[in-house]
This record gives C-alpha cells, sequence and structure tokens, in this order.
C-alpha cells in the first residue's frame, strides 16, 4: 500500500528513482500521443499558474510606482523603487493596528474553538447519551445554514450583551462559528481512535479529565492541526461578520480595513498606497503558506483518505 | 464502523471495563464537572451564538420590526409577499441561483481535471503517476485560498479597471484595440461573467488539493487495472475517479454552492453597487442593505429565510443527483 500511494503521489523525483529502470528499458512505449497529451496538460497547468500569479506580480510592481506611473501605463517598471506607498498604507490607512487586532481576534477564537470545540466533539464521540444524536444534527444545522441568516438577530444578541464593536465579542462569535466544523470533524477523528489506550488508563485510575489532556488530546494531534489551520484561514478571511458587528474603526480587523482603505483610496486617487497595502496583507500569508503548505496539504490527505 | 462495542480484552470481567453507559455509580465530581465544562458550556454557548439567531430571525421575519426601538408588530408572512413582489430582490435572488448553478459545475470541472492530472495523468506506461512538476501546480493553484476574498476582491477590481488595469494593458498590448478603456465590470454583457471568473480563480486550488487527497486514497492498482484494460485518461477520469471520489465530490459540490449563493466577499469588493442594472447584485448583498443601511431589520430577516431555504433547497438537490445518479447516501454517517 505504501508503496503503490507513493508510485501516484506527485513528486515525480521519487516516482522516476523507484520506478525508472523497468520503464527506460522499455523506451519505445513512450508514444507520440504520450508526449502530445503530456504536452497540453503541462500547458494548460501552466498557463492556470501563470494566471494565479501574474496579478500577484503585477500588483508587487504597481507598489513601487507613483500614481501617475500606475496610470500611465500598467506595465512600465517604475522609475526608482520607493517605500513611499508602504509608508502610507502602513501609517494612514493603520494596516498596523488591523493587522494587530486580526491576531488577537483570530488567535482568541482560535484558542477558545479548538478547546471547547475538541472537548465537545470527544464527549459526543465517546459517550453517546439520550439527545446527542439530536445534537449532532445541532452541528450540521450550524454548519449549512447561512451566517446571513443570523446576522442581523447576532446584532442584536451582542449590543443586549454590550459586546456589539468589541473584540471579545468578535472573538465569542468567531469561536461560535469556527465550531460546528471543529466538533465535526474531530468527532469523526475521536471515532477512529482506539479505545484501548484510554480505558486502561480509566484503569488505571485516571479521571476523566485527566484522561482526555493527557491521553486523548496528544494522541489526536494530527486532527487537531489540521482543523487549526482550516479554521485560522477561514477565520483570518472571515469578512460579514466583522464588517457587521464591528464598526468603530480603532477595532477594524484587516479584511475589514482593507475594505475600507479600498474605498477610501479610490476617492482619493492612492492606488499605490492600495497596491502597497495588499502586498503588506498578502506577503506574511504567503510566508506561512510556503511554510505549512505540505503540512497542510499532508494532513488534508490523511484525514480524507481514511 | 466502529459502533461494535470496544473489544473484550481476556481476563478482565465486563464489569470493570470502561462502559459507554452513563451509570449512577459513576456520578463523581470528576465526572460531572467533566460533562458541565466538556459538554454544557461550549453547548450553550453554541446555542446562545449561532443557534439561537437563526431561530431568532425566523421569528423576525414574520414582524415588521425595524430595529432600534422596540416597535414590533407581527405581520404574518407580508414580508415574505412584499418579496415576491421586490423587482430588485426577484433579480437578486436570480443572479445569487445563477452563481449557484455555474460556479460549482466550472469550478468543480477544472478543479477534477487538474487533480486528475497531478495524481494519475502521467505517461501510460510504467507506474500509474502525475505530471512532473506536479507539486509546484499543485501549491501555485492552492496559493489564492489563503488570501483573504475580500483582497482577492480588491487585486482583480484593480487589473480589471478600464485604464490602468493589467488585462486591458495585455490586451492592448497585444493589438485588440478596442479594449483600451472597456469597463469589464461595468458593461451590462461582462459584468456577471467577470466576477464569477474572480470567483473560480479564488477556489479551484482548494477543490483541486481536496481531490487530489481522495485520488490518492484510490488504490493505484484500479488505475493499473483500468489501463491494461485499455481505458484512456478522459474514459479513467470519467469511469473510475469520479465513481470511486463520488462523496469528496458532493462534498465539494455542496461546499461550492454555498460559497456561490453566499458571494457577499467579492460582490462587495468588485461591484459594491450591484453592478450595472443590477446584474451582480446578489441575495446576500441586498440582505445586508436592507439590515444595516436601511434599518428594516424584520424584512432583512425574510430574505435570510429565503437565503437559507435556498440553501438547503439546493443541498438537497445535490444529495438527490447524487443519488438518483447511484450514489450511497449516507448523510452524516
Amino acid at each position: 500500500m505504501t508503496q503503490t500511494s507513493s508510485d501516484i503521489s506527485s513528486s515525480g523525483a521519487s516516482a522516476r528513482s523507484t520506478g525508472a529502470d523497468p520503464v527506460a528499458e522499455r523506451k519505445p512505449r513512450s508514444t507520440t500521443g504520450d508526449k502530445l497529451i503530456g504536452g497540453l496538460s503541462h500547458t494548460v497547468l501552466v498557463a492556470w499558474s501563470l494566471l494565479v500569479i501574474i496579478p500577484m506580480l503585477w500588483v508587487v510592481l504597481s507598489s513601487f510606482k507613483t500614481s501617475s506611473e500606475i496610470f500611465a501605463s500598467p506595465f512600465a517598471l517604475p522609475q526608482r523603487v520607493n517605500f513611499q506607498n508602504y509608508a502610507s498604507a502602513w501609517t494612514t490607512a493603520g494596516i498596523g493596528s488591523f493587522f494587530v487586532n486580526s491576531v488577537i481576534v483570530v488567535f482568541g477564537a482560535l484558542i477558545v474553538t479548538m478547546l471547547f470545540g475538541s472537548m465537545c466533539a470527544y464527549v459526543l464521540a465517546r459517550f453517546p447519551f439520550p439527545g446527542s444524536r439530536a445534537l449532532y444534527y445541532l452541528m450540521l444545522a450550524g454548519l449549512t445554514f447561512p451566517i446571513f441568516l443570523a446576522i442581523v438577530p447576532l446584532f442584536f444578541v451582542l449590543r443586549g450583551m454590550g459586546l456589539l464593536n468589541t473584540l471579545p465579542g468578535l472573538i465569542l462569535t468567531y469561536a461560535a462559528f469556527a465550531f460546528p466544523f471543529t466538533v465535526f470533524f474531530l468527532f469523526a477523528f475521536f471515532r477512529s481512535l482506539s479505545t484501548s489506550i484510554a480505558e486502561a488508563a480509566a484503569m488505571d485510575g485516571a479521571g476523566e479529565w485527566r484522561t482526555f489532556f493527557q491521553i486523548m488530546l496528544p494522541m489526536s494531534k494530527p486532527g487537531l492541526a489540521t482543523v487549526a489551520i482550516l479554521n485560522f484561514v477561514g477565520l483570518w478571511n472571515q469578512f460579514l461578520l466583522p464588517v457587521a458587528l464591528n464598526t468603530n474603526p480603532e477595532n477594524y480587523v484587516l479584511t475589514q480595513g482593507m475594505a475600507s482603505f479600498a474605498s477610501q483610496a479610490g476617492y482619493s486617487v492612492d492606488f499605490g498606497a492600495l497596491f502597497a497595502a495588499v502586498v503588506i496583507t498578502v506577503v506574511p500569508v504567503l510566508v506561512v503558506y510556503l511554510i505549512f503548505q505540505r503540512q497542510l496539504q499532508g494532513s488534508v490527505s490523511q484525514g480524507t483518505s481514511k | 464502523m466502529t459502533a461494535v462495542g470496544p473489544p473484550v480484552v481476556a481476563g478482565s470481567s465486563p464489569k470493570v471495563f470502561w462502559s459507554r453507559r452513563w451509570r449512577r455509580r459513576n456520578l463523581t465530581f470528576d465526572r460531572i464537572s467533566f460533562f458541565v465544562v466538556f459538554l454544557i458550556v461550549p453547548v450553550v454557548g453554541y446555542i446562545a451564538f449561532v443557534v439561537s439567531p437563526f431561530a431568532q430571525a425566523a421569528y423576525f421575519s414574520l414582524t415588521n420590526w425595524s430595529g432600534f426601538t422596540s416597535d414590533m408588530a407581527f405581520v404574518g408572512l407580508a414580508n415574505y409577499a412584499k418579496l415576491f413582489a421586490d423587482a430588485t430582490f426577484l433579480k437578486a435572488m436570480a443572479n445569487s441561483i445563477i452563481l449557484a448553478i455555474v460556479l460549482p459545475v466550472v469550478t468543480l470541472t477544472i478543479a477534477l481535471v487538474f487533480a486528475s492530472l497531478v495524481t494519475v495523468g502521467g505517461v501510460s506506461h510504467g507506474n500509474v503517476r502525475g505530471l512532473r512538476h506536479s507539486s509546484f501546480y499543485r501549491v501555485i493553484s492552492f496559493f489564492p485560498y489563503v488570501i483573504p476574498a475580500i483582497v482577492i476582491g480588491l487585486i482583480w477590481s484593480q487589473v480589471y479597471d478600464p485604464s490602468s488595469g493589467l488585462l486591458n494593458g495585455a490586451l492592448t498590448a497585444a493589438g485588440l484595440d478596442q479594449f483600451t478603456s472597456f469597463a469589464w465590470l461595468g458593461d451590462l454583457n461582462t459584468a456577471r461573467i467577470a466576477v464569477m471568473f474572480v470567483i473560480v480563480w479564488g477556489s479551484v486550488g482548494f477543490y483541486m488539493v481536496l481531490f487530489i487527497a481522495a485520488i490518492k486514497g484510490v488504490p493505484a492498482e484500479i488505475y493499473e487495472a483500468a489501463r491494461i484494460d485499455g481505458a484512456g485518461r478522459f474514459r479513467t477520469t470519467v469511469a473510475i475517479t469520479v465513481p470511486l471520489i463520488r462523496d469528496n465530490v458532493q462534498t465539494a459540490f455542496i461546499y461550492m454552492g454555498i460559497l456561490a449563493l453566499d458571494a457577499f466577499v467579492y460582490v462587495a469588493a468588485l461591484e459594491p453597487g450591484g453592478g450595472p442594472s443590477n446584474t451582480t447584485l446578489v441575495m446576500s448583498q441586498q440582505l445586508f442593505t436592507t439590515a444595516f443601511a436601511k434599518g428594516q431589520f424584520g424584512y432583512a430577516c425574510a430574505m435570510g429565510v429565503m437565503l437559507a431555504a435556498i440553501t438547503l433547497a439546493y443541498a438537497a438537490l445535490v444529495f438527490a443527483v447524487n443519488r438518483l445518479t447511484g450514489g450511497r447516501n449516507e448523510v452524516g454517517e
């Protein structure tokens, strides 16, 4: 199994090194049809890759141009590399403070939802009780219903609690809406873990708390990592909740800050700063993505091929 | 599956065994506090912040509530009657339904083709494998998924810019002078396609990775057998890949359909005003304006109920199609 799955795994180099010899001897079987289709496939994939990369590179290029250079020609290189746009995006737009708010809200919500989500998934997966099935469907409903249906009452729920336009309010809301997905995913994960270790712990006298935190949680690290990464991306990109529930500019998170900055930049025709702000937003994500992409895609494939 | 109870280890009596039953004598402090913190606290929070707003929305949709006053009269189905006489909303609803039909089909087809190419689309001899450099394509294609959708929208609104945008610059440079200042997002014929393209651009990579993972779960022997039987690449994809990863395709259709029925963040960046003659106005956008700009909260909740109803109908349709075409239908199993 491991042999075959590594054969169809996408790493061309390892496939060649393991399977190259017998193939090389039968070279005539590399038909013209193969080459044609191979060439066509590469062309399509290269075209798509360019379609992804070129707009990004263009944004980076434009972020170094003055507004008049941007209007003159979309391709021309800037006269000289200046960081004026970055300075004005950082100071006048307050990208820095949006960034800090985003970090606070997303990590706060991530901690809350991962903790309670894993606890709840564990109980649902391991201790069936009357109504646990109903609770499971309640989670499914929370995943399926559009947030838009809840957004108006949510506004007044938060206002009633005095949490409207505050970061703690946003943290709780983010956590609550990431909760059903977390429970759903980890429910399946806890189900798939062997029960015997937990039973051994129980027989050795470990209580429920201890079994969970010292045995089950460390055992489910791969599942937790996958959910945490997916939740992080989802929450970092969340737009509707902050736009509706967090209207105080001081508390803006990055996504809504970018939107409001874009409309201001449109009025003041400061497109250079807008491009710079986009670069500032994307670069940290790009770095984190390039570091974790193997891990992310690896754990996704692990989770779905079970 | 694992629904059978824990395997009984030889030598241990079932009574000592860690039982799944909630027995009275197990009601220690440890156990009670465990259930309170692990179950009751998160579920109460979930109900307060997620379930109760959904339920309240259904109730508010039957009132004429304007929001900041407590005046609220029960008006029955009047809001719904108003919805079906509201030309703007009906237009938005039609646009949303078009997005929900077109976007999943287009996005998932592209994603499935790409995923097949990088996993099993390589040479037709030797081991079954993908194209060379496939991890490069995968990493690049997946990247838009991690960019916030609002930023994707802002980037593309600049690319589409009539006078200084990348698209018209490239087309003009290629000699197509009629595009010198063509307003892609302002023209009645192109606005919707331009918006759809951005959503596809932002989504393909995620589903590609999803499908790659699913295809890798298919034993390679099956592909080898199909190849020995003489199936080409196209035949393999249609007759082997799609049926075997049917459940993943169904999940992807539902995710993508929900995203398409929302689409709020993309249109908020690309077409905040609804586009030319409201061709890109979607239900979510109209709901937001109705609630937070006009303050018609009861009416906005009725729109939310419609949006939820369409979302559920869409999900039911996907399940039904999957079952009618021969798939197993295991909801939540």
